[in-house]
């Protein structure tokens, strides 16, 4: 066996696919072979490490340095400098990196500063590779639910851990859980959705491409805790790689016996199959994701009944989003009570976000429920590009909200953040700096609105319509102060009317863009 | 005859419509979804015409009208809009010579709008085809389009 000195991993996920992932791991490739150091040097892919915008980031093991930027030109300096003589090249470390990108493995005193759950593997396992996913743990939280656990023990599990979903409601996925085993049915069924199209949201397409077997872990546990029958995964149409890699891993997880009938050897038949979307923000509510799975126009339904007593195909059907699930694993391997240990009280484990927009490192990261909104974005996002100061930020995406600088020092978590909560699950944080014209954002939101709703109800397909009409005005210098008004107005009826969540929700980026920029709107009409 | 061939890679059942329509489309060489193509789905489906047309109205990957060799689907979401996606929307326009969902007039390409295609670290972006592209700028925008119309 060779005795391998250095292990070079290579991101590649959209992003740094898009910057030349490939063409880097090409000529690294071919480099090391001409310095005859392929017995020595072993170039592996991984997921996403964390950082995007930065081109191609390499990490360089045992020394844990990282890359980022790197393009053909400099891989034959790069490897005759770091592999032949030693010595880093400085120009293209990525001096940020450290804070990013820690990964645990194991207890180690760093656990605390960057605890990583969810993102366990991602950067740092080939998420192609269904043994390196086993290697480092996985599939030991099905294994011991199948062989020491009863269906009831893991929901109580699930329950006492305080997960609560990550979704959006931030509703306890245990009592979800709890309802669904209570359900009666000879079949059940259990969907993944990933179908994440809150704009500014990829944190589940970063775990899909950086560690789809954990999904399917975490599935597996779904599904044996409320004795289901099959799993789907709903992805959008535009992730082609996530769709590429869950594809692969569905097919090594069938190959393994860790999907299919009597799974692991008990009496556990479960399997899952990948349903791509054709673009439709409103598939990612529910009910509407049920319609569009089974081939038909992706309106809401109402509710009740719920999904867990009639959804797919009518029948008994758990919906949980992918981040909720890629918690399940660790925790059923580690206990609740280990999980409790993580975040807050009433609001336990962690939360990944993507920093965006105005700062010096947009990407993403995890932290405990509960960590102040001004250290994700000055230390894990770097603060704000270019020396320019902080104004707002828009948290959770289009349907989300607006903040000022007095909102920096709130604790994200489902707790503190309460009206605001609903915004969390995407965890997106859109930051804005100075320069930055808050009518024109909302007007961007108001846009995607307007394109997506589906047309079903009419608060929603008026009202988004009417919006849009009138942010148009007040952008052009053409409103007036009624109009302001007006825009309260029609998004409090289309709360209280609005068939679903997404008419229901334009009520919170409107109400609080007025709430913290109100001025920015009067002197666009004053003028 | 191609388009027996991708029904039959599916059980005729209603939940493959959408996998059944991408497959259509891709396979058409102008990227959408013909007469042809909608009465062919509907016959494996055993469905109404008009059901099929109207999955494919809800959804915006799907087209009813001719387009290009190349889509491009620029994200004019929030998070791009805030980089400045708007401008390059004008200068697309300008450069093409045509509007949100034309084509231009030999056919290469056509412009969309699309919502968020979740690579918002490097906003704003765009799709062709199947292709992600970043960090755009009006000189990237450029050779973009120069590398496609190169590969004619």
């Amino acid at each position: 066996m060779n005795i391998v000195r250095n292990h070079i991993l290579i991101s590649i996920d959209a992003g740094t696919l898009i910057a030349g992932a490939r063409s880097v791991e090409d000529a690294l490739v071919k480099e090391i072979a001409k310095q005859g150091l392929n017995k020595e040097v072993s170039v592996l892919e991984t997921g996403s490490i964390g950082i995007t915008g930065r081109g191609v980031i390499l990490v360089v093991y045992p020394e844990g340095i990282y890359y980022a930027g790197v393009t053909p030109k400099d891989v034959p300096e790069l490897v005759e400098e770091h592999l032949l003589k030693g010595r880093p090249l400085t120009r293209l470390i990525l001096v940020e990196a450290p804070k990013r990108t820690i990964i645990t493995k194991g207890k180690t005193g760093l656990l605390k500063e960057q605890p990583r759950i969810v993102l366990k593997n991602c950067g740092f396992i080939n998420p192609e590779n269904i043994d390196e996913y086993i290697a480092a743990g996985g599939y030991e939280g099905i294994a011991k639910a199948l062989q020491t656990m009863t269906p009831e023990d893991v929901v109580n599990e699930i329950k006492s851990s305080g997960l609560l979903g990550r979704g959006g409601a931030g509703f306890p996925t245990g009592l979800k859980w709890d309802f669904a085993i209570k359900t009666p049915g000879d079949e059940k069924f259990v969907i993944c959705n990933a179908d994440e199209g809150e704009p500014g949201t990829f944190k589940d397409r970063l775990i899909l491409e950086g560690d789809p077997h954990k999904l399917i872990e975490g599935m597996l546990i779904a599904g044996y805790a409320i004795k289901g029958t099959r799993g789907f995964v709903y992805i959008r149409g535009e992730y082609g790689l996530s769709i590429e890699r869950i594809e692969k891993a569905i097919l090594d997880a069938r190959s393994y016996g860790l999907l299919g009938k009597n799974i692991l050897e008990s009496n556990f038949s479960f399997d899952i199959s990948v349903m791509k979307g054709a673009g439709a923000y409103i598939c990612g509510e529910e009910t509407a994701l049920i319609e569009s799975l089974e081939g038909k126009r992706g309106h809401p339904r109402n509710k009740p009944p719920f999904p867990i007593n009639a959804g797919l195909w009518g029948k008994p059907t758990l919906v949980n989003n992918v981040e909720t699930l890629a918690n399940t694993p660790e925790i059923i391997r580690n206990g609740a009570a280990w999980y409790r240990g993580y975040g807050i009280d009433k609001c336990s484990g962690t939360k990944v976000y993507t920093i965006l927009g105005h700062v010096a490192t947009p990407g993403l990261v995890e932290t405990e429920m509960g960590t102040p909104l001004k250290d994700i974005i000055f230390e894990y996002g770097g603060g704000i590009k270019d020396g320019k100061s902080f104004k707002g930020a828009l948290i959770g995406g289009a349907a989300g909200a607006f903040i000022g600088p007095d909102m920096l020092d709130v604790k994200m978590d489902f707790i503190n953040l309460r009206e605001y909560a609903a915004a969390l699950g995407s965890g997106a944080i859109l930051v804005m700096n100075e320069d930055t014209d808050i009518v024109d954002m909302l007007k961007s939101v108001l846009h995607f609105f307007k394109h997506e709703s589906c047309g079903h109800c009419v608060p929603c397909r008026i009202g988004t319509a009417r919006l849009v009409e009138i942010i148009d005005n007040i952008a052009a210098s053409k409103g007036n102060k009624e109009d302001i008004e007006q825009l309260l107005e029609i998004t409090k009826v289309m709360k209280d009317s609005s068939f679903c969540p997404l008419g229901q929700s334009v009520t919170l980026p409107v109400s609080s863009a007025l709430k913290y920029f109100k001025d920015e709107f009067l002197s666009r009409i004053a003028s | 005859m191609y388009r027996e061939t991708i029904l039959k890679r599916f059980e005729p059942r209603l939940d493959n419509i959408l996998y059944i329509l991408h497959d259509l489309q891709d396979n058409n060489p102008q990227h959408y979804l013909s007469k042809e193509d909608i009465a062919k789905c509907a016959d494996y489906l055993n469905i109404p015409y008009s059901y099929v047309h109207g999955v494919i109205t809800f959804y915006s990957m799907y087209s009813l009208k001719p387009r290009g060799r190349y889509i491009i689907r620029l994200c004019d979401s929030p998070p791009c809009h805030l980089m400045g996606s708007e401008s390059l929307l004008d200068y697309l326009k300008k450069k093409l010579k045509v509007d949100i969902g034309e084509t231009t007039a030999d056919g290469v390409f056509t412009l969309e709008l699309t919502s968020c295609l979740g690579i918002c670290g490097v906003a704003p972006a765009l799709m062709i085809n199947e292709e992600m592209v970043g960090n755009l700028t009006p000189e990237k925008v450029d050779a973009i389009l120069e590398e496609r119309r190169q590969t004619l």
